[in-house]
């Protein structure tokens, strides 16, 4: 079965995908953390590498994964994402840290 | 009629600066890739639309732009820059042995003629070279596996690929530099390396004269004798007559032989410029006073320029990336500071005006010459 999920991201990260919104990415069931960012990186290329690494899929230090108020940002790859981000109730935040002057 | 592109990769976008070859009136473009760093931009001398830029951030990590019409439209490219096997460790400041970590593009060098060859200097030192205009990156490992890679130490500002010269009359031959490793060449186009450091002494070292561990900030050679390279190191300013294999110091009557970039006139293989700094504890201009250095004697002998740059007050810094020269009929001399001002000379360094002056930092400065 397909979701459509929507993402959050960043804006340098909405710029270079060229959104400028939420994005709304069909992901297949299960529903993971993994799968739901794989299924952003097929749809936008530019974006490998700028959310995890390319082979280990290590989160850059400075962002963070939140959904439905959980924070996911240590959560296992497979973690199943909250059924309200499965049916697109909730965006899956991807955020970054805050840089002040 | 002639005009020249001037690329300028900032803290905070790249911006395009162009002119015609009476380099008077100048259109900015920019900024492309608003709120990232741009370390450097370069475009092939094979094809002069084809333009490639590193583009970075310490949120998202690496990117590398293709422009194919001269910089007016780009293509993210490919950017996984991946060590060749175990990456194995290097020495860190307190002199263990850290990890080889990939943390961004600081050089990318175009080939002199394939416009989808192009060659990456990174951070932690390594080359890498794509065949396919960017979209894949591999890296040339016999240089980060050299024997005494694991005495390769970081500057302040990171382990880093800075340099890369690649020798317009042998092929094979690449020149490359490392802070704070030093000179590294190549006769096999890449497969295996020397270190190119007699004659460099650092006070800093415990071995002042070792093989390695240099802080060379900058080389520069001038494509109708690259047997000849000049050298800004940390301290000193350096030459070699033999392609590294032996230097000699030219620093001279220079106010301070402590700076960052160096470069060599078009058509004049023995007139150089330096911008001399106080020190490395200060990072801006003796006496507040900027001042670019010719030496029209391959070193030695130099003379200050100043006529149009500021001469009181100015306490800004000038990058290893952030000087050019175009190859005009009369040489232009182009520079960029970390205040945002872009300078341009139209008459080989006697007269400079600001083309932009307030740009975020700026971090390099590359010329395009067109016909």
């Amino acid at each position: 079965m397909i979701h459509p999920i929507r993402i959050a991201l960043p804006a340098h990260l909405r710029t270079l995908a060229g959104v400028e919104a939420e994005v709304t990415i069909d992901v297949a069931s299960p529903v993971t953390l993994h799968r739901a960012l794989e299924a952003l990186e097929t749809r936008f290329p530019m974006l490998r590498g700028t959310i995890r690494d390319h082979g280990s899929h290590r989160r850059r230090p400075f962002l963070r994964y939140f959904a439905c108020a959980r924070d996911l940002s240590l959560a296992a790859p497979e973690t199943p994402l909250p059924e309200a981000i499965v049916r697109g109730e909730e965006p899956f935040l991807v955020i970054g840290a805050i840089a002040g002057g | 009629m002639s005009g020249v592109r001037v690329l300028v990769g900032t803290r905070k976008g790249a911006f395009v600066l162009t002119a015609d070859g009476n380099r008077a009136d100048w259109k900015v473009e920019g900024p492309h890739f608003a709120g990232w760093e741009l370390y450097h931009l370069k475009g092939s001398p094979a094809d002069p639309n084809r333009l490639y830029a590193a583009q970075s951030s310490g949120w998202f990590g690496q990117l590398i732009q293709r422009s194919d019409d001269g910089g007016r439209s780009w293509e993210t490219v490919g950017n996984e820059f991946a060590y060749e096997g175990l990456p194995g460790t290097h020495q860190w400041y307190d002199g263990t042995q850290h990890p080889w970590e990939f943390k961004r593009v600081w050089h990318l060098e175009p080939s002199l003629t394939d416009p989808d060859t192009v060659y990456a200097g990174v951070e932690d030192a390594a080359l890498f070279r794509s065949t396919d205009g960017g979209r894949t990156w591999q890296e040339l490992s016999g240089l980060r596996s050299h024997e005494s890679g694991a005495a390769w130490q970081p500057g302040a500002g990171g382990m880093g690929l800075h340099t890369i010269l690649l020798d317009p009359r042998m092929p094979g031959r690449i020149h490359v530099a490392i802070s704070a490793a030093g000179v590294f060449r190549s006769d096999d186009a890449g497969v295996s390396w020397r270190p190119m450091n007699r004659g460099l002494r650092s006070e800093f070292m415990p071995n002042p004269e070792a093989e390695v561990g240099h802080c060379v900030h900058r080389i520069a050679l001038h494509p109708a004798r690259p047997d000849v390279l000049f050298m800004q190191k940390h301290w000193d300013v350096m030459r070699s007559d033999d392609a590294g294999e032996s230097w000699s110091e030219v620093s001279g009557n220079l106010p301070s032989d402590f700076g960052f970039p160096i470069d060599v006139h078009a058509h004049e293989p023995e007139t150089i410029y330096v911008v001399p700094i106080q020190s490395d504890s200060l990072h801006y201009p003796p006496e507040g006073k900027l001042r670019v250095y010719r030496s029209r004697t391959g070193g030695n002998e130099w003379e200050p320029l100043t006529e149009g740059l500021p001469q009181r007050d100015c306490y800004v810094n000038v990058l290893r990336e952030a000087m050019a020269v175009d190859a005009l009929e009369e040489c232009g001399i182009y520079f960029g500071t970390t205040g945002g001002q872009v300078y341009a000379s139209s008459d080989s360094g006697d007269h400079w005006m600001p083309i932009v002056r307030d740009l975020p930092p700026v971090l390099s400065v590359e010329v395009q010459t067109l016909d």
